[in-house]
């Protein structure tokens, strides 16, 4: 076909296909040395490493992980005791650091929203507090911070003989807070009608968006998947006979035994990682939302929308993709700052990590554990939000 | 060409790695560079601390001036490398430090697996636990679901989670990085007891604000034998450490004190005349002068002195000499013969 000529011609004439003159090639070569050196100096690296361990007769390799650990843990969310393994103490921290991190990733979340909307509130006193939150907040080291709260805690407040009781079986004290927990048959219905609630949520949800897409009515999905949330629960648990099988705190002898904990030191991580991050977060807001143009606002209003929904409906679904980003930069932070656990003495696996390489003196095994879970809680968040981001991203039609 | 610039770094950076893998023995490096390097607490009272004008002292302190007087023949030639618990095996393995004198227990997997060497025992302790008084308790066996403080990375965490399992009793451990943030949590009451060798709690409860507050309970949580440790493939360094300690221990003994070692210098009797020089040919092995014994006790002290100095009657700690008496005092410090 004539079309086809011209582009035949221009192709690159037949020369010999590996010549040294082709920068496609060259650049090839060098790649190819450029990498063939780094491997070759991390090979070089850890077998050096490898053979002076070996010749000052430090033992090697991750056996360690078999032995009986032999320490106690004081907070363990799965069961763990001294004559279970190394192994275990790691999986233990570990836990621990992901539950630090995801009640703090969604508490961040919250306050820090709430702040940065606040901040760009009518209301001369809000937006000024929020203000004055953000800059105190960020401007003071989360380890001074982590100190604080942590002093507070454990300075001022009572001894568990001396207890505060501010609700009958609720005691606060230097010990921590101590709560009544439901246990048993019962707890396990409830956290079943839960669960069902919230598949339920999420089907309505669904079928509401799409019934909106084609008719146009707005189905209130706040208030039935609150109704569904709380009544699921109950409903089950009068299913299972109304049991009501408490745990209450009792003070025996030195502590507390029975009922829910929250540790000084699990409070006072929490406290600092939130209240720190979150001011962060809040920016991340504020920035998001004034990046959205005043049009958008005065359009919708000129559509009749109320203040509220503009924000939900118009205003916010912009600003997410300029917030996401950062937001997930603000998350990786926190599951990192969560390592200054260490300095107050909660548990998590840079603590208990740190006790074993004590114990067995394999510093180096040690911190390649503690690299690599942090690098796969790292790269799973990323993971996580890059998925949100592309699903939020513009569709362009 | 930038390639090459790239390519001749990284190989210079090869070379250095080599050097730094083959580096010479560790008594060689101590003798050119002209001082000792310690490793040390970074901060307890009557075994390391620096005073207000930054001078270092300390029973582990006059065990680092000791080995320093051996080689140099000046108390003054050493430097202090502050270390936490957690980074003092490290720093001795990597060659950090040429000597670990920081209160550190010695132990059969720290010789045996961890690449390092104890040089002898400078202080017989024990672990201990230490409560309020007006808690009530008299005994360790009472603390059942007590709280305790714990120091991390310490042979102290596994002996208190043995010894509460072998009396089958429990109790929750909230671990703390430094002795004193330890002590401090536990004044705050977060923690009903701490633990610690028994050595560290008297000189924690003596710096405290109330040290009539506190009791030491009597049982002893376990053998705490601490002293002086080197690493692995020296062993005429090795050997410089051991008998700094054993010279050190031995003048007491025979009673060289810092007050009388000139006059001791001329008396008739044959281990002394040895042990400071005066005949024999001691020094000579470990490439030393043949006065090193003298040279300790006139600039250290001898052991018995640097004890009284630094934990006895004589500091804040009032420790009793107790298992570091003499041998020949009904304690265990017993040195070498020095022949």
């Amino acid at each position: 076909m004539p079309m086809t000529a011209p582009r035949a011609r221009r192709r690159r004439p037949a020369r010999p296909r590996w010549s040294w003159n082709d920068p496609a090639l060259r650049a090839l070569v060098y790649q190819a040395l450029l990498l063939g050196l780094v491997g070759l100096f991390i090979w070089y690296l850890a077998s050096n490493t490898l053979h002076n361990l070996s010749k000052r007769n430090i033992t090697t390799g991750f056996d360690f992980l078999q032995q009986r650990a032999g320490f106690a843990i004081g907070e363990t969310a799965i069961a763990y005791s001294p004559n279970d393994t190394y192994g275990r103490a790691v999986l233990v921290g570990l836990v621990n650091t992901l539950m630090v991190s995801v009640i703090g990733i969604v508490a961040a979340t919250l306050l820090g929203t709430l702040v940065g909307i606040g901040r760009l509130s009518r209301n001369w006193l809000v937006s000024r507090l929020c203000g004055l939150y953000v800059e105190v907040m960020r401007n003071v080291p989360l380890l001074l911070q982590l100190f604080f709260w942590y002093a507070l805690i454990t300075e001022i407040m009572p001894g568990p003989r001396q207890a505060l009781s501010p609700l009958p079986d609720v005691f606060i004290s230097n010990r921590g807070l101590r709560l009544p927990w439901l246990a048993g048959h019962a707890m396990d219905w409830i956290l079943g009608g839960l669960a069902l609630a919230i598949v339920a949520v999420v089907v309505i949800a669904h079928w509401a968006r799409r019934r909106q897409d084609s008719t146009g009515r707005i189905f209130p999905l706040g208030r039935v998947a609150l109704l569904l949330l709380a009544g699921l629960p109950l409903l089950a648990w009068l299913a299972s006979g109304a049991a009501l099988e408490v745990d209450r705190p009792v003070l025996t002898g030195f502590n507390f035994q029975g009922g829910l904990t929250l540790t000084p030191e699990l409070s006072a991580l929490l406290a600092g990682l939130v209240i720190y991050t979150a001011a962060y977060i809040a920016e991340v807001v504020r920035s998001g939302v004034q990046a959205v143009d005043t049009g958008q606002w005065e359009a919708a209003a000129s559509l009749g929308l109320r203040r509220r929904r503009v924000l939900r409906r118009v205003v916010l679904p912009q600003a997410m993709r300029v917030i996401i980003p950062p937001m997930t930069s603000q998350y990786l932070n926190l599951m990192k700052n969560s390592s200054l656990a260490v300095a107050i003495g909660y548990p998590d696996i840079v603590a208990v990590t740190n006790t074993i390489l004590n114990q067995t003196g394999q510093a180096i095994e040690g911190i390649m554990i503690i690299m690599a879970a942090y690098l796969v809680v790292s790269l799973s968040i990323s993971a996580f939000m890059n998925w949100y981001n592309k699903r939020m991203a513009l569709v362009e039609r | 060409m930038k390639w090459m610039t790239g390519a001749a770094a990284a190989a210079a950076l090869l070379l250095a790695t080599v050097t730094t893998a083959q580096a010479g023995e560790t008594y060689d490096t101590v003798r050119e560079r002209g001082y000792v390097q310690c490793g040390v607490n970074s901060g307890l009272g009557g075994f390391a601390l620096a005073d207000s004008k930054g001078e270092w002292k300390g029973l582990d302190i006059d065990m680092c001036r000791s080995i320093a007087t051996m080689v140099f023949g000046d108390a003054s030639k050493f430097k202090v490398t502050p270390l936490t618990t957690q980074q003092r095996l490290t720093a001795l393995q990597s060659g950090e430090i040429d000597v670990l004198t920081r209160n550190t227990t010695a132990t059969m997997s720290r010789d045996t697996t961890q690449g390092l060497m104890s040089a002898g025992i400078n202080y017989y302790d024990s672990q201990g636990v230490i409560v309020k008084k007006d808690l009530g308790v008299s005994s360790v066996t009472e603390l059942d679901g007590a709280t305790i403080c714990v120091l991390q990375g310490t042979t102290t965490e596994l002996n208190l989670a043995d010894w509460f399992h072998a009396h089958e009793i429990s109790y929750k451990p909230v671990v703390i990085e430094t002795s004193e943030g330890g002590f401090r949590t536990f004044e705050s009451g977060r923690c009903d007891a701490t633990t610690s060798d028994k050595s560290q709690l008297a000189a924690l409860r003596a710096s405290s604000a109330s040290p009539d507050e506190y009791i030491i309970l009597p049982e002893d949580l376990s053998k705490e034998p601490l002293g002086p440790m080197v690493r692995q493939g020296d062993d005429e360094w090795f050997m410089v450490v051991r008998w700094a300690l054993n010279g050190w221990v031995e003048a007491e003994e025979k009673g060289i004190t810092s007050k009388n070692v000139d006059e001791m210098l001329k008396s008739d009797n044959p281990d002394i005349q040895r042990i400071l020089g005066v005949t024999g040919d001691m020094g000579k092995g470990l490439q030393v002068d043949n006065r090193w014994a003298y040279n300790i006790v006139k600039q250290v002290g001898n052991y018995g002195e640097s004890f009284e100095r630094n934990v006895g009657m004589g500091s804040p700690l009032k420790l009793e000499r107790g298992l570091n008496a003499q041998w020949t005092d009904g304690g265990v410090m017993y040195a070498w013969p020095i022949r």
